[in-house]
């Protein structure tokens, strides 16, 4: 793990509560889903959220995110607020789509989040054409799109990568690697040691690095940032995580062998990052007691909101298809 | 006024010109479109525009899927892209993201964001076997979100191209080979003259309108591209028996123009649909179906379909020619739509 001594208290106790925040955010959507009040399918991101927390805090509130069917952590890290997913998820009219999005599209360009993309790989074409609008408009912006190890095989990450080689765009490409594309294991995938070694077959820099370490993830999301900026991207990130959730409802994993399960909750983010930052002497577990205190209220409030929330109205099916 | 004959490469040309000229927002990308000594595209239409514009004529890699994707993500930050294919049956290559994100992601976004691109396709059956003569507009039709015209002559398709960009939403715009009227290497054989005159000033086709290219009485015909040339030759045909047929530039695939396309059917009671593709599932399907919940009171008798059979594009001129409606055929159909 990397020493959380080297940050300000602030900017580690604010990681430690953002990470927190999707925990009980999933935690809470789980429960609402399992007993019906939620509609729909969710894809869920428990123990992976040191990888959407670690990259989002390198990117200003100005840069761009892409993701996933599996977007709630992204989401959350960019700065979408829990209430308006929420009600997106509730199907509510409020919400950060208009119902119209639900759990795998959430977005909010004015956030900076694209409405997430759920086609496997689809969005990463799109992240490139966003970084050639950010270089052909002169912005100092970043473009992150974060996808699965399964993506990889996806013929749109092979010409949506290619394309932003090929232009040095401002992309981070950040392949959350979680071991699983659903039930199938990275491994059985490629020939290759790591995803990140892709990177050399476009001529662009790939770095492999600890997906449940949230300040390793900063770091390399901050060095790769800087390089966009500087005109020297684009950069493949691969973030060694796991799924501690099912694929999408009512999964159960069993296809994840005991042993790797086991060790992924050993070293899942959320307790990981609280140990080293108990070993600050600023940080004391009552301080980490209050952080979750405040989460759990946050999330329960923005709950029995959303449940309150109007509903779209039939008519409203008709709108929103055409400018 | 100062007007200029134009083909319809040319006509395209100048009007994706005066568009970048008009808007630094407006840029291109596609294969072999800005390649010194290429041929500006498969049909020449950007030929040249490189010199004008160099930091705005992209040439991508044969990677359709990824530069069309990369369209819906710069239309979404604020540029307005022109992204073509060199054949339009290359779009099923695009077609993830063209139906999944350029359709969609204005609804999915609950009307945050629009995606102004536009996206250009040759179509049209033309000695290069099955796989470079989709007539593939009925794939687009059906698509929400989307708008396809599909222009028959030069100064529709300045005019339309002009429109499509200045739109907000993904239009797409199919082009006939044998309308081009693609010069030197990329000549056609068997190409049909589609030049107009061009007027100098700035004029848009709105969107949306199908346009009555020809006058008459007893039955209206109905198509777009090449097939709309044929079905005036047909009409020349059936006048000189003394069958007086109205033809109908449908030129909107989506949406129809039902205004303009009613009044005919009011006006003859009888219709004759004519599509370069398989009858099976086309466009011409979509648009009997919504002329009959229409008009239905207005029809004197069943509407015709003239199309090609359901297989798939020959090569053999012979079985080329079997394939593709000609005016012979056209005229076939309006006896049986007259019986």
């Amino acid at each position: 793990m990397t020493d959380a001594t080297r940050y300000p208290r602030e900017f580690v106790l604010g990681l430690y509560e953002r990470m927190l925040l999707i925990r009980e955010f999933e935690e809470q959507v789980k429960f609402l889903f399992l007993e019906g009040a939620m509609p729909g399918t969710i894809h869920q991101c428990q123990g992976q959220e040191a990888t959407a927390v670690g990259v989002c805090s390198a990117l200003t509130h100005d840069d761009y995110i892409l993701s996933t069917h599996r977007p709630h952590g992204h989401a959350l890290a960019k700065g979408l607020t829990p209430l308006e997913l929420l009600i997106e998820l509730f199907g509510g009219a409020t919400g950060c789509c208009k119902g119209k999005g639900g759990s795998m599209h959430v977005g909010n360009l004015a956030r900076g989040m694209l409405p997430a993309i759920a086609i496997v790989g689809g969005n990463i074409p799109v992240a490139a054409g966003m970084g050639l609008a950010i270089r052909m408009q002169k912005r100092a912006q970043v473009v992150a799109c974060f996808f699965g190890d399964g993506a990889t095989s996806e013929g749109a990450f092979h010409e949506g990568v290619n394309l932003a080689a090929i232009w040095n765009l401002p992309v981070l490409f950040v392949c959350e690697n979680n071991h699983y594309g659903a039930s199938t294991h990275y491994t059985k995938i490629t020939r290759l040691k790591t995803m990140a070694d892709r990177a050399a077959g476009y001529g662009i820099r790939g770095e492999r690095a600890n997906g449940n370490d949230v300040l390793a993830v900063h770091e390399a999301a901050r060095r790769a940032a800087t390089e966009c900026r500087a005109g020297q991207g684009p950069v493949l990130l691969e973030l060694m995580t796991y799924r501690l959730t099912g694929h999408s409802r009512r999964d159960p994993c069993q296809y994840q062998p005991k042993e790797e399960r086991q060790a992924a909750l050993r070293n899942e983010p959320i307790g990981a990052f609280a140990r080293a930052l108990l070993a600050r002497p600023d940080v004391a577990e009552a301080d980490l007691e209050a952080v979750r205190s405040r989460v759990e209220r946050q999330i329960r409030e923005a709950v029995e909101q959303a449940r309150q929330a109007p509903k779209p109205t039939a008519q409203d099916v008709l709108t929103d298809v055409y400018a | 006024m100062t007007m200029k004959r134009m083909s319809v490469a040319e006509a395209l040309r100048a009007g994706i010109a005066e568009e970048m000229e008009r808007d630094a927002r407006v840029f291109c990308m596609g294969e072999d479109i800005g390649v010194p000594g290429g041929w500006g595209g498969a049909f020449t239409v950007t030929l040249g525009l490189e010199k004008r514009f160099p930091d705005r004529i992209l040439d991508t890699p044969i990677a359709e899927n990824g530069f069309f994707g990369a369209a819906v993500g710069a239309a979404i930050l604020g540029l307005r892209p022109i992204v073509d294919v060199q054949y339009g049956d290359f779009l099923f290559c695009a077609m993830d993201q063209i139906h999944s994100n350029a359709s969609m992601l204005r609804y999915m976004s609950g009307g945050a964001l629009a995606v102004p691109m536009v996206m250009r396709a040759p179509v049209g059956a033309t000695g290069r076997g099955a796989q470079h003569a989709r007539n593939v507009e009925r794939f687009f039709t059906g698509v929400p979100g989307i708008k396809v015209v599909a222009p028959s002559n030069a100064y529709d398709a300045k005019g339309l191209l002009k429109a499509a960009v200045r739109d907000d939403n993904p239009v797409m715009i199919f082009e006939h080979k044998l309308l081009y009227g693609s010069k030197g290497a990329r000549t056609e054989s068997g190409a049909v003259d589609a030049t107009s005159e061009i007027p100098e000033h700035d004029y848009t086709v709105p969107l949306g309108t199908a346009a009555v290219k020809r006058e008459g009485t007893q039955v209206t015909i109905c198509a777009w591209l090449l097939m709309l040339h044929f079905a005036l030759q047909a009409a020349e045909t059936l006048a000189a028996e003394g069958i007086s047929a109205e033809v109908v530039d449908v030129r909107s695939l989506s949406p129809f123009d039902f205004d303009t396309l009613g009044a005919s059917v009011r006006k003859t009671g009888r219709v004759v649909i004519v599509e370069e593709g398989p009858v099976s599932g086309g466009v011409g399907a979509e648009l009997a179906a919504g002329l009959a919940e229409r008009f239905w009171r207005d029809l004197k008798g069943p509407i015709v379909r003239v199309a090609s059979p359901d297989v798939p594009v020959p090569f053999a001129p012979v079985l080329e020619h079997a394939y593709r409606p000609d005016p012979a055929r056209i005229v076939e159909g309006v006896r049986k739509a007259l019986r």
